[in-house]
């Protein structure tokens, strides 16, 4: 139903364009116009879409809600006040609206299911009748308006306004909704939980009893050991790829000649690419043994999974995106700065410490922002390589574990979402937001303050 | 870099013995980008103490030859430079010679005003700071503050060194330049159209500062403007489509050139 309403929908604001466009440009034969005839098609076509997509956006809503309501009723009425049965009780009437019901149905299912199916039609057919009849006069109503003095082209610009801003709302909306439903399970969370614990709590393991009688399920809420060791694989990461980035952009950007650079880039930028589970396997088949090998042959006592494992990983994973910006807003560093500093008998390397890399400050900052923020949110190649044991260590070589990987094994399997074992989820991704978070504003910050504006 | 040699001294189409003694001497000078030939035989001796000034129309080879001179073309990949170049006789193509060091005795100030994002203070500094020029803090702040002097804006900034040099007026970025270059107590200072971003009250304070800069350096400035050229400058080389068409005292050129293309120029037929 859904696909036919929209296609006739087409067909209509088709219809109102070239019919529109073609009165318009019949009038214009006459008189100047003061918007050209493509204009007047244009918002005829949007006064037919935009009524149109919402009648049958608010249509279908209510009316979902109405023929619920009903058929509920007409199966039993008391089922309207049982939260728990309400829902199985509705999916089994659409089941059996649908014929793939079972064939011992009751009575009262059967009454229901016919009341559903026959008001699901109906309200449709109302839906589609009632968008029809308005896209229909909407057009009629666009025919009417033409004429010469007509601002067909001020009135477009207007729709175009509002699309756009429709867009920027959804985007900001959306975000603020996450934030909100993050912020309000973490405060469930928090009343099952003592915050102090769960910020200060040096003890990790969210198994919580089922039995009384249960062993070694205490279900102890301490963040500390995550964060421990997200920090650890993360400055591990930035370690490895900051230097490297870096540098690799430097000389891409200064040295590398052209046709070098040609090749060279975008082979950098096809590792930004891998998928991350690809590297995951990488370090934990390859990467990991190695540095138990050498660790080994060295002495060391080397967890199988160790973090060092992860973020040398890691740390490859996000050189493209130190590399790339940085080559970015180093070669925007304008050629006369470099210029003025060769003219002063600096040498290239002088130049690029003392005056390029000042000046593309702020720029190798973000870079470097966004690459932490990457490293922190990370998670395939922590789980495959660093493993799941919530140790708090500042070891490299031994096996951690960081917040985005608890998240998964939380939700991961069968739950329900009033335990604290759940709930811990939100609260571990709340304190993963407010960390990024930080970090931007931080960098945000050194950016304001070191900015060495050119131009 | 081949050497200068006797036939090349013999050639006929040598530039009429300059007024002064040769601070630089150019011979048989060619440039190509890539395919294309930018410069074509250039034979020029510029004073010493002195204003030398490049005339022509635009995409002459002026400023192309004038960065030649601390060869600033280096930095650009796909330009070649043949024929000889020495200042004080001496061969600044030569492959033993230290570029570096070069262009720290050939100063340049560039068409549009570049100072670094940095303080006023730090711009002048760069240059003395790299060939470590001075000893103390004192003698830096002594170099900066003389440059600043010898390039007439201390008075402007001197509550203020420690502000961008972005910040200042284009007229003060330009001059900042110039003190910048000067820091370095460089024996020639190249200027690429110095004025050209400028406004004529700022112009006419860059025309001054180069004409009392004169006793100390060899100037040589590029400029669009002939006025310009006429008022700060002792000697005039006009460029033509690559070519050097002629060189002379600037009074010379103004009021008696040789050459029909010259005369052409200056009094406004083209270009």
């Amino acid at each position: 139903m859904t696909s036919l309403y929209y296609a006739l929908m087409i067909a209509l604001a088709l219809g109102a364009y070239f019919l529109v466009r073609s009165r318009a440009a019949a009038l214009a034969g006459g008189q100047t116009l003061h918007s050209r005839p493509n204009y007047h098609g244009l918002l005829a076509a949007a006064q037919v879409i935009i009524p149109m997509i919402l009648i049958h956006f608010v249509g279908s809503v209510l009316s979902a809600r109405f023929v619920e309501y009903q058929s509920l009723v007409a199966m039993d009425p008391a089922l309207l006040t049982d939260e728990l049965r309400r829902g199985a009780a509705f999916r089994e009437i659409r089941e059996f609206a649908s014929g793939r019901g079972a064939a011992n149905a009751t009575q009262a299912l059967q009454a229901g299911a016919a009341m559903y199916a026959y008001l699901a039609a109906l309200t449709n057919w109302a839906v589609l009748g009632l968008g029809l009849a308005v896209g229909i006069a909407m057009s009629l109503f666009s025919l009417r308006s033409i004429s010469g003095e007509f601002r067909a082209r001020n009135r477009f610009e207007h729709v175009v306004r509002y699309l756009l801003m429709a867009c920027a709302t959804v985007a900001v909306i959306t975000t603020i909704g996450i934030v909100f439903s993050v912020l309000f399970e973490t405060f469930r969370f928090f009343q099952k939980v003592s915050p102090v614990d769960f910020l200060f709590g040096t003890h990790w393991s969210p198994q919580t009893a089922i039995r009384a009688d249960q062993v070694g399920s205490s279900g102890s809420f301490g963040m500390v050991p995550l964060l421990v060791g997200t920090l650890l694989i993360s400055s591990i990461a930035i370690f490895v790829a900051g230097p490297i980035g870096l540098f690799a952009a430097i000389y891409m950007a200064e040295y590398a000649s052209p046709k070098f650079r040609a090749w060279a880039k975008p082979i950098l930028e096809i590792l930004a690419g891998i998928p991350t589970v690809v590297l995951g396997f990488f370090a934990a088949l390859t990467v990991a043994p190695l540095i138990r090998e050498v660790g080994t042959s060295l002495g060391l006592s080397v967890a199988s999974e160790s973090a060092l494992a992860a973020g040398l990983v890691m740390g490859i994973m996000i050189v493209p995106f130190v590399s790339s910006l940085s080559d970015d807003v180093i070669t925007a560093v304008p050629q006369s700065l470099r210029d003025g500093s060769y003219g002063m008998g600096a040498t290239r390397s002088e130049t690029i410490k003392k005056v390029v890399l000042p000046a593309a400050l702020p720029g190798i900052v973000s870079a470097f922002m966004l690459a932490i923020s990457r490293a922190v949110g990370e998670t395939m190649i922590v789980v495959m390589a660093a493993g799941l044991a919530a140790n708090l260590s500042f070891n490299p070589l031994d096996a951690v574990t960081t917040f985005t990987v608890q998240i998964k094994t939380i939700l991961v399997g069968d739950q329900e979402f009033d335990s604290a074992k759940t709930l811990a989820a939100f609260a571990l991704g709340f304190v993963l937001f407010f960390f990024t978070l930080t970090l931007n504003v931080i960098a945000l910050a050194i950016v304001r303050k070191y900015r060495e504006q050119y131009d | 870099m081949s050497f200068a040699s006797p036939m090349i001294q013999e050639q006929a189409n040598m530039p009429e013995p300059a007024a002064a003694a040769a601070k630089v001497a150019a011979r048989n000078v060619n440039v190509y980008y890539g395919e294309k030939h930018a410069l074509k035989d250039v034979s020029v001796d510029i004073p010493v103490r002195a204003v030398t000034s490049f005339i022509g129309p635009s995409g002459c080879g002026k400023s192309t030859f004038l960065r030649c001179i601390n060869r600033m073309n280096d930095t650009i990949p796909i330009c070649r430079v043949t024929g000889d170049i020495t200042i004080d006789g001496k061969d600044i193509y030569d492959s033993r010679l230290d570029v570096v060091l070069l262009r720290a005795r050939v100063g340049m100030v560039f068409q549009k005003p570049n100072p670094f994002p940095k303080s006023i203070y730090e711009n002048v500094a760069y240059g003395p700071r790299l060939h470590g020029m001075a000893r103390s803090k004192t003698e830096l702040d002594e170099i900066v503050v003389n440059s600043l002097k010898r390039a007439s804006l201390f008075e402007e900034v001197k509550d203020r060194l420690q502000e961008s040099g972005t910040g200042l007026s284009g007229g003060q970025q330009q001059r900042l330049c110039i003190a910048r270059a000067i820091a370095v107590s460089p024996e020639v200072i190249l200027m690429d159209e110095p004025c050209s971003a400028l406004d004529p009250i700022a112009t006419a304070k860059i025309e001054e500062l180069i004409d009392e800069l004169r006793s100390n350096f060899t100037i040589v400035i590029v400029t669009h403007s002939m006025q310009q050229a006429a008022r700060v400058s002792q000697r005039t080389a006009f460029f033509h489509l690559g070519s050097l068409v002629e060189e002379g005292s600037t009074e010379q050129i103004f009021t008696n050139p040789k050459d029909k293309r010259t005369q052409d120029y200056i009094t406004g037929r083209f270009g």
